[in-house]
């Protein structure tokens, strides 16, 4: 209660540095330098335009084909392929009238030291094109996937953009961090959890007193929930997180910062079909899609504890809980098994296959089947203790 | 010759099924096979012994005159046709006039005048009076009538449904005064009756040109505008007529006038001998009789065309006669011999300068006037043969514009000029155009069907004998090589259309392209303005340049066959269809060009200095 009280009382104090910018974990030089990148690609489009020149603006490709595995670093990293949006060109015109709408709305955005979440930037930049019926956004879906462009383009994170995703993600345990200024005891935060938000920076957030010796991440928030409230986090003197499917970056980035920063090791337990084997993917050596965030992100020494598919006989299950693999998940599965940093890996290429032999999925929460915690007090401490992990 | 054998047979039937016994001529004309002593001319006499009037009551259909409809169709259709044929051959550029009087709900009164040569007193008698008399039957020539029936047929019909005479008023020069003359046919005999002639000065005022013919026919008919009808024959005939002038008065008393379109007359075409290839068994029997030459050599030089000595000898050796051999002396297995010699030996195909076509340029001029479209095209084929008669096919098509876009395409069928209306499936041309692959020239064709889509195929073929299905000569026959050469015709024309069309697609995605460019445009400068400090309305000015340059094509003005023939400014999007562009081929379309590259059928010289007729198209907004 005395910490909560100290929190309130620093309230008065935060708002000044709010509007200084320095609580959104971005510098004020961090800013100039921003503003200094969209003005380059500004530049250049105006440069090009004005010499009658066919305007392009080079974007880096977030493809799997330009994704590259560093085996030394054991991340994901972006390939040197880059995708020239032309306006010129049919196809990608009205993109390239986005990007350009989307870097001035950055650029203000930054300028006015704000920060605005993707939808609001969506907002921000809607609106009908002059003489037209068309609007220059036609959902949040188009505006996202600019925003990421404009991230790789200009080689500037999205927190650096001033633009933050919806939080997703929770956490208890063993640790008090400072969020903005505010001071959180992760051990007290009843059943519903501290939510991770999205921006996790050392400027925003930092860890202040940490006695668990390891992160405990699962996928979502009803396994999460369990755990809870069997205070495992407790008993096994760790912390807990849950990222609600595909972990978002902040919870990533959390993630990221426990295990390098505080040296955590990090165990996930996920479910046993190919989306839960991506997840950990994701998570130990980062995403395709943000193959360029993956250095500040991955976290290479992840490793996943369950389920697994040898855990039906092994747990002796129900036949109740087999989920039958659909074909979009035998193609995914085989996919997954074919990526470059899964291929070297004998015990993955036989989890996959096993998964595939058994012609099922199942889920964390066929092992409640069992007992309400056998999860929590059974499997989960069983394999920790056996240090039985996939790596 | 092969002219005669089908006309022929009818008569027989006709005469068989009319006369029977009581005729007395059925000996000579009951046997197809050997015939003495024979001729052409006593068979002419015999033929006038034929009661006309059952032969006609029974068999109008065979003529075309199968309900009141049709029979007022046909009736104009053979005057003006004859009327046509009359100028041409006087070396006259026709001007028709047509009316259609209306007397009472089913009764009409015909009038068509011409400003041909008119005719001399002693023929109008039997040109109108008397069946199976004309000066078309006998030769080997590409003209409109073939059989000699057709005008007196009407008069008869006329006669028949009302018992109003003919009336037919004739000038043939500027110094003799019209000539008045009613005429009956007296039916029992095949005979004209005239039941008044006489000089009428004061009729000079019909004939502007000192000479011509007018004739009134009083019949029981019906009109109805549409398909079918005398309009469409007429607006057809000025389509595949464009030296000839005509005003229409329609029963509601309009007058409608299809004026000319090109001021030269088509070329006069040549009589040309039967091919040998050409004539059947029959006919061969029949010439051998009447021939002129004593020794077969000479028959076959004189009575054939593309026969020469070396070749006459070929022939009869083949046959195991010589040239020397008497024609008086040969029977019919000689004679059969000589046939089967004429079907194993290759024979030069028959000159074909005896055709004359109508020619892509008068062609496209005759489908501008009467129809308005957005692409013209026209290919002539180079002449062909088949069964030893030459023929040429014609195709032209106009696309786009006013006409329906839903409908199936319309077809309009010429043969020698002359439109056939009815009996459209039946037709070779139809088949063609079923035949043909439209989809491959960006066109919808449901299977087995005409084409659908603002299109209007035009097929003519020119012929010294054009193949009817039947003596009403409503359809062509099916002959596999005028169906190959319609086809080829067909596809010049259709690979024509799908260039424009394709090109055409594309100026109208250039366009789109344009009009999503220019919204863009904006919202890119105002923000490139607010990211650089650079003035928008700068980066405005620059960018649209550029969208001009890009997009350029869409201002491009093209021709007939989908080439860029100039740049407008952009303001519009102008599809110019060349006027009279392409093919030439026939002397005739010599003066519409400045320039002109004749003979090849395949020219595709743009003229750029011919006239050229726009069609303005909205932008889209």
């Amino acid at each position: 209660m005395a910490k909560k009280k100290t929190t309130t009382t620093k309230t008065p104090g935060r708002s000044p540095r709010t509007t200084a910018g320095s609580g959104r974990g971005v510098s004020k030089t961090q800013d100039r330098r921003t503003i200094g990148k969209i003005k380059d690609l500004g530049d250049a489009v105006v440069r090009d335009s004005l010499a009658l020149k066919e305007p392009a603006i080079g974007i880096p490709l977030r493809t799997a084909g330009n994704t590259k595995y560093n085996t030394k670093r054991r991340i994901l990293e972006m390939g040197s392929a880059k995708q020239s949006r032309e306006l010129f060109n049919f196809g990608m015109s009205r993109k390239f009238m986005q990007t350009v709408l989307l870097a001035n709305g950055c650029k203000e955005l930054v300028e006015a030291d704000k920060t605005l979440s993707l939808r609001g930037m969506y907002y921000k930049t809607l609106h009908t094109i002059a003489g037209t019926k068309e609007k220059t956004f036609d959902g949040q879906d188009e505006s996202d996937p600019i925003i990421e462009d404009l991230e790789v383009s200009l080689g500037a994170l999205r927190e650096e953009l001033h633009v933050f995703a919806k939080k997703a993600g929770t956490m208890v345990g063993n640790i008090t961090v400072v969020d903005t200024g505010d001071e959180i005891d992760c051990r007290r935060m009843g059943s519903g959890g501290y939510a991770i938000p999205s921006i996790v920076e050392p400027e925003t957030l930092q860890f202040k007193k940490c006695d668990a010796k390891f992160v405990l991440h699962v996928e979502k928030n009803t396994v999460w929930s369990r755990f809870n409230e069997d205070k495992f986090w407790k008993k096994h003197n760790c912390i807990l997180t849950e990222g609600g499917g595909q972990p978002p970056r902040g919870v990533r980035r959390l993630l990221r910062r426990l295990n390098e920063e505080l040296g955590l090791p990090v165990y996930c337990l996920l479910d046993c079909d190919p989306w839960g084997h991506y997840i950990y993917s994701v998570i130990k050596q980062g995403s395709i899609n943000l193959a360029f965030e993956s250095p500040r992100m991955a976290v290479p020494d992840a490793k996943f504890i369950g389920l697994r598919a040898s855990d039906y006989e092994r747990c002796e299950l129900s036949d109740d809980v087999k989920i039958a693999l659909t074909d979009r998940d035998i193609t995914r599965a085989k996919q997954i098994a074919a990526y470059p940093w899964f291929r070297e890996k004998k015990h993955w290429q036989r989890e996959i296959k096993a998964m595939l032999r058994n012609g099922f999925k199942m889920e964390v929460e066929s092992l409640i089947t069992k007992d309400i915690s056998y999860v929590t007090d059974t499997y989960t401490p069983q394999r920790l203790k056996d240090k039985d992990f996939l790596d | 010759m092969t002219t005669r054998p089908p006309k022929k047979k009818t008569g027989k039937k006709t005469k068989n099924k009319t006369t029977g016994i009581g005729a007395g001529t059925a000996p000579a004309k009951s046997s197809s096979a050997v015939r003495t002593g024979v001729s052409a001319e006593a068979m002419a006499t015999q033929q006038r012994e034929i009661s006309v009037s059952e032969f006609f009551a029974k068999n109008r259909h065979l003529l075309g005159f199968d309900n009141p409809r049709k029979a007022l169709l046909v009736t104009v259709k053979e005057a003006v046709d004859n009327a046509l044929d009359a100028c041409e051959e006087g070396g006259i550029l026709p001007d028709i006039y047509v009316e259609l009087l209306l007397l009472t709900e089913t009764r009409f009164k015909v009038t068509v005048r011409d400003n041909g040569p008119g005719i001399v007193q002693a023929q109008i008698e039997n040109i109108f009076g008397k069946l199976l008399y004309g000066s078309k039957f006998h030769r080997m020539k590409m003209s409109r009538g073939q059989q000699g029936i057709g005008i007196s047929a009407a008069g008869m019909y006329g006669l028949m449904t009302t018992g109003k005479p003919v009336l037919i008023i004739s000038k043939t020069s500027r110094k003799k005064p019209a000539r008045e003359i009613v005429l009956k046919m007296d039916t029992t005999k095949n005979k004209p009756e005239v039941v008044s002639d006489t000089e009428h000065g004061e009729d000079d005022t019909l004939f502007p040109d000192g000479h011509g013919t007018h004739v009134e026919i009083e019949l029981e008919a019906r009109h109805q505008k549409g398909r079918q009808s005398v309009d469409e024959y007429l607006e057809q005939t000025a389509i595949a007529n464009p030296h000839a002038q005509i005003i229409y008065v329609t029963p509601a008393n309009e007058t409608i006038t299809f004026p000319r379109t090109v001021n030269d007359l088509p070329a006069e075409p040549r009589e040309i001998k039967p091919h040998p290839k050409g004539i059947e068994l029959g006919t061969l029997l029949q010439m051998l009789e009447r021939t002129k030459s004593n020794q077969l050599g000479g028959f076959l030089q004189n009575d054939f065309c593309r026969v020469g000595l070396a070749k006459a000898r070929e022939l009869t050796a083949k046959a195991g006669m010589t040239n020397r051999s008497w024609v008086k002396q040969l029977g019919h297995a000689e004679a059969e011999a000589l046939y089967n010699a004429i079907q194993e030996i290759k024979i030069t195909a028959p000159p074909t300068d005896c055709l004359v076509p109508i020619g892509s340029g008068a062609l496209l001029a005759g489908l501008l006037k009467e129809v308005q479209a957005e692409f013209y095209t026209a290919s002539s084929r180079p002449p062909a043969v088949y069964r030893g008669n030459p023929f040429v096919i014609e195709v032209a098509i106009a696309y786009g514009g006013n006409l329906p876009s839903e409908e199936t395409a319309r077809v309009l069928r010429f043969a020698n000029r002359v439109p056939l209306l009815y009996q459209q499936s039946a037709c070779s041309a139809f088949k063609s155009i079923v035949d043909t692959n439209w989809r491959g020239y960006e066109l919808s064709q449901p299977r087995g069907t005409l084409p659908v889509g603002p299109l209007v195929v035009m097929v003519h073929m020119a012929s010294v004998w054009v193949p009817f299905t039947s003596e009403s000569k409503e359809a062509i026959a099916d002959y596999d090589e005028i169906r190959k050469e319609m086809k080829l015709a067909l596809q010049e024309c259709g690979r024509k259309l799908g260039t424009y069309l394709r090109r055409r697609k594309r100026m109208q995605r250039q366009l789109d392209v344009r009009t999503v460019l220019e919204r863009y445009i904006g919202e890119i400068a105002t923000n490139c303005e607010g990211i650089t400090g650079t003035s928008a309305k700068k980066i405005y000015e620059a960018l649209l340049t550029q969208v001009k340059r890009k997009t350029a094509e869409a201002d491009a003005i093209l021709d007939r066959e989908g080439k860029v023939i100039a740049s407008l400014d952009e303001t519009d999007v102008v599809i110019v269809t060349e006027r009279q562009a392409g093919g030439g081929g026939a002397a005739f379309d010599e003066s519409l060009f400045e320039s002109t590259t004749t003979t090849t059928t395949k020219n595709r010289v743009v003229r750029k200095k011919s006239k050229k007729r726009t069609i303005r198209r909205k932008r889209v907004a």
